[in-house]
């Protein structure tokens, strides 16, 4: 198929990919500084409740009516076909009530949907647990990528490959969380649990095709074949671009059905998913590889 | 072959045997879900530990857990979860949280006052000798309702209503004004002598009472009413002992001579020692989830998914032909497997959970296309379909286990530093990436190998089947 022979202008034109990949790595991190991450109630620490009418009121009937009971900074927002989502600090119990039927308005049946409150030690407890959890990944990621590779030290040293990979891993989470803090996207607890899927699908697509230039290698060896390292990973590549463009698209396949089919508490899930997908299948094939190829450059020079 | 053909029956059979099981079990052994899919109410107490001693936390938060327990199970919910936490706070050092999940109760004031109320101690009296004869009577009526055979012994399959009885024999009892509210302190103290055990005397733990003023004066003159006759000591609605008063007692001093052990005795004067909790707790945190909420996502969760794999389904048979059937078999195995698992262990499921899976399923769609990718390429080489099935399967191999490898060092980690959401992800998602191994290495093998001929050309159509559309 055309594909397989389209590879070496990844390796020759790496220049090119690498800095695409730099650049939007630097601008969702200046989106992401700038604009700021919308953290949600659960690691801001405050109170959601969500509640459905059989016959909506409107929200400036509610909006008026919880003011006068004294909530003066909430966020009423509507939310699915017959219901308001309110946001307010965090809120004792009595004030819960007083939120509660203050919402009861017009005398039009209502059903709490969920009520969701959480104290500030705990929103700043998933902060930094979440940030643990992403560090201690990273580097269990570096250590067993250079133990599994650690029998391949020429050209480059074991350890690169681990480095690789979690360059490419901080390149697939950065892309997507830039992107959707530019679609505004609240952050809530499904939301990393999207960041963290994507380390994993990241980290396993990226090690596929490491694992080709490592056969290939020792392949190499055995032959005593001499071989650039840049065409050892321009065929690692085409060896493995069908399976990783087939893989994603499997994926992609489900998360649609997931994105436009499934519950709406997951549609922030699944475009996280999605994004994280794309840009992860991306960066495997034009940026992990390269990168590696970068990095034999400057230690020794290619026998071209 | 007939051994690997065997071993692939073998497979299927297992995957229809496992399906069947999920769906019939479905009545009396549903998956067990989350409270953000199963509706509920989920509450954090930070609980105070500034007055226990560093070395009595442990033992103080057990006591906290079983009696907010203890209380929940007397209202009859359904599998609760009670539990305690230590959280670090970084700098600020720790703080021990109880978590309580109450699945089913999407009402948060009956949640919180379901953990708030506080039962205590009570001091009652007994009922008058008509309300005496009341009681033994309905007791009778009880018992007498009951189906028996000729020796007096129930018949199979009726049992005492116990509950109706305990409630029929509180009702002996009245209660009095005297309650755990005037107490000052309790003690626990070893009564002198006692029973005899093994030939050394035992000495029986008991609880000691002391009243403050006003209590010591109700004390009194309960016991003046009641010379002669039981007063019953109650413990969270429960009676622990009923002795008989013979005379008045004042100075406001009194015992409990249950049938304790040592440590329920000392729980029990713990607790009536810091009021109705052995530690005071303070609500930080409630999530409740309304029933239909958690319904539709379990509905459209399972829709889409279902959705997801019947398109992957299509997608792998149109490129992979046969092999691609084989991998829709293998999948299907896989997710039975998993399902029975989620089943058995049990795995309470919430949608991170649930996301975790379907991620898995992805890495179990990866593992069959890295095998039949690298079979094509042994196919291309010139290699019979047997060889090509072999050697594809041990070339991949590596890729699998170390890019699955890597994905379980993630989980391990996430399961380890998460939340209690995080881990749920992290829990489907590398008992997954395991089992998809496991399937990967046997099932798609087998079945591969036991429709490869070893020897021989194969049928054009056979050709057919094992190429892909787009490499001629």
């Amino acid at each position: 198929m055309v594909l397989t022979n389209s590879h070496m202008f990844i390796t020759k034109y790496r220049k090119w990919f690498i800095s695409f990949s730099a650049i939007l790595v630097l601008t969702g991190i200046v989106v992401i500084g700038s604009i700021g991450l919308d953290y949600g109630i659960e690691f801001t620490g405050g109170s959601v409740l969500e509640v459905s009418y059989e016959q909506k009121p409107e929200i400036d009937i509610l909006r008026t009516s919880l003011f006068e009971g004294g909530f003066e900074n909430v966020l009423v927002q509507p939310f699915g076909d017959n219901g308001y989502v309110v946001k307010t600090q965090t809120i004792s119990e009595e004030d819960r009530k007083a939120l509660v039927s203050l919402m009861n308005v017009e005398g039009s049946e209502m059903s709490i949907e969920r009520y969701n409150s959480i104290g500030p030690s705990v929103g700043r407890e998933l902060r930094t647990k979440s940030l643990y959890a992403l560090i201690a990944v990273s580097l269990g990621i570096i250590l067993f990528v250079a133990y599994a590779f650690r029998k391949v030290t020429y050209p480059i040293s074991s350890w690169k490959y681990g480095i690789v990979a979690v360059i490419a891993l901080l390149h697939d989470i950065i892309i997507p969380i830039g992107i959707l803090t530019l679609l505004g996207t609240e952050v809530d607890t499904l939301y990393v649990v999207g960041l963290l899927s994507i380390l994993g699908l990241s980290v396993n697509d990226t090690i596929v095709v490491f694992d080709r230039i490592r056969e290939s290698l020792s392949d190499n060896q055995e032959k005593n074949k001499k071989e650039s390292f840049t065409k050892t990973v321009g065929n690692a590549i085409g060896q493995t671009i069908t399976r990783s463009i087939f893989t994603s698209l499997t994926l992609l396949v489900v998360l649609l059905a997931l994105y436009f089919r499934g519950p709406a508490a997951t549609q922030t899930l699944s475009l996280v998913l999605l994004l994280g997908t794309l840009v992860g299948t991306y960066s495997s094939i034009f940026l992990a590889s390269p990168l590696l190829t970068m990095l034999v450059g400057k230690e020794k020079k290619d026998v071209q | 072959m007939l051994k690997i053909r065997l071993i692939a029956f073998t497979f299927i059979v297992l995957g229809v045997f496992l399906g069947g099981y999920i769906y019939q079990s479905q009545e009396t052994q549903p998956f067990k879900l989350g409270l953000d899919l199963s509706g509920g109410s989920y509450l954090v107490y930070r609980a105070d530990i500034s007055e226990v001693d560093e070395g009595e936390i442990s033992d103080s938060m057990d006591a906290l857990r079983d009696t907010i327990e203890r209380r929940i199970n007397a209202f009859g919910i359904a599998e609760p979860n009670v539990n305690t936490e230590t959280h670090s706070l970084g700098v600020e050092g720790t703080e021990q949280r109880l978590v309580v999940e109450l699945p089913g109760v999407t009402d948060l004031d009956e949640a919180v006052d379901l953990i708030g109320q506080t039962p205590f101690l009570e001091f009652k009296s007994e009922a008058s000798l008509e309300e005496q004869e009341r009681i033994n009577d309905e007791i009778e009526v009880l018992v007498s309702s009951l189906n028996t055979d000729e020796e007096g012994n129930l018949v199979a399959g009726e049992e005492f209503d116990i509950n109706a009885i305990m409630a029929l024999e509180s009702q002996r009892y009245v209660n009095s004004p005297l309650t755990g509210k005037y107490l000052e302190k309790a003690q626990l103290q070893f009564s002198q002598g006692g029973i005899q055990s093994g030939g050394s005397l035992q000495s029986q733990p008991i609880i000691a009472l002391s009243f403050d003023r006003e209590g010591a004066d109700l004390f009194e003159e309960l016991t003046r009413n009641n010379i002669g006759r039981t007063i019953a000591i109650f413990l969270d609605g429960v009676i622990v002992s009923a002795p008989v008063v013979n005379q008045a007692i004042s100075g406001g001093q009194a015992i409990i001579e249950g049938s304790f052990t040592i440590d329920e005795a000392k729980e029990t004067v713990g607790r009536l020692n810091s009021g109705a909790l052995p530690i005071p707790i303070e609500l930080i945190s409630t999530n409740t989830i309304g029933p239909t909420l958690g319904q539709d996502a379990v509905n459209a969760g399972v829709f889409a998914g279902v959705l997801g794999l019947i398109l992957v389904g299509i997608v792998l048979v149109l490129w992979y032909r046969l092999p691609g059937l084989i991998a829709v078999i293998a999948l299907g195995i896989y997710t039975t497997i998993m399902l029975w698992m989620f089943k058995t262990i049990p795995i309470t499921l919430t949608s991170a959970g649930i996301t975790g899976f379907i991620i898995s399923i992805g890495i179990a769609v990866d593992a069959n296309i890295l095998i039949f990718e690298r079979m094509k390429e042994e196919l291309k080489k010139g290699a019979n379909r047997y060889a090509a099935v072999e050697i594809g399967f041990k070339r991949a191999w590596a890729s699998i286990r170390d890019a699955n490898i890597s994905s379980i060092i993630s989980a391990v980690f996430l399961f380890w530093f998460g939340t209690a959401l995080i881990k749920g992800f992290a829990l489907t998602f590398g008992l997954g990436i395991l089992i998809s191994m496991f399937t990967a290495v046997t099932v798609t093998r087998f079945l591969l190998l036991s429709l490869a001929k070893k020897k021989g050309k194969s049928s054009k159509i056979m050709r057919f089947l094992y190429q892909n559309g787009f490499n001629k």
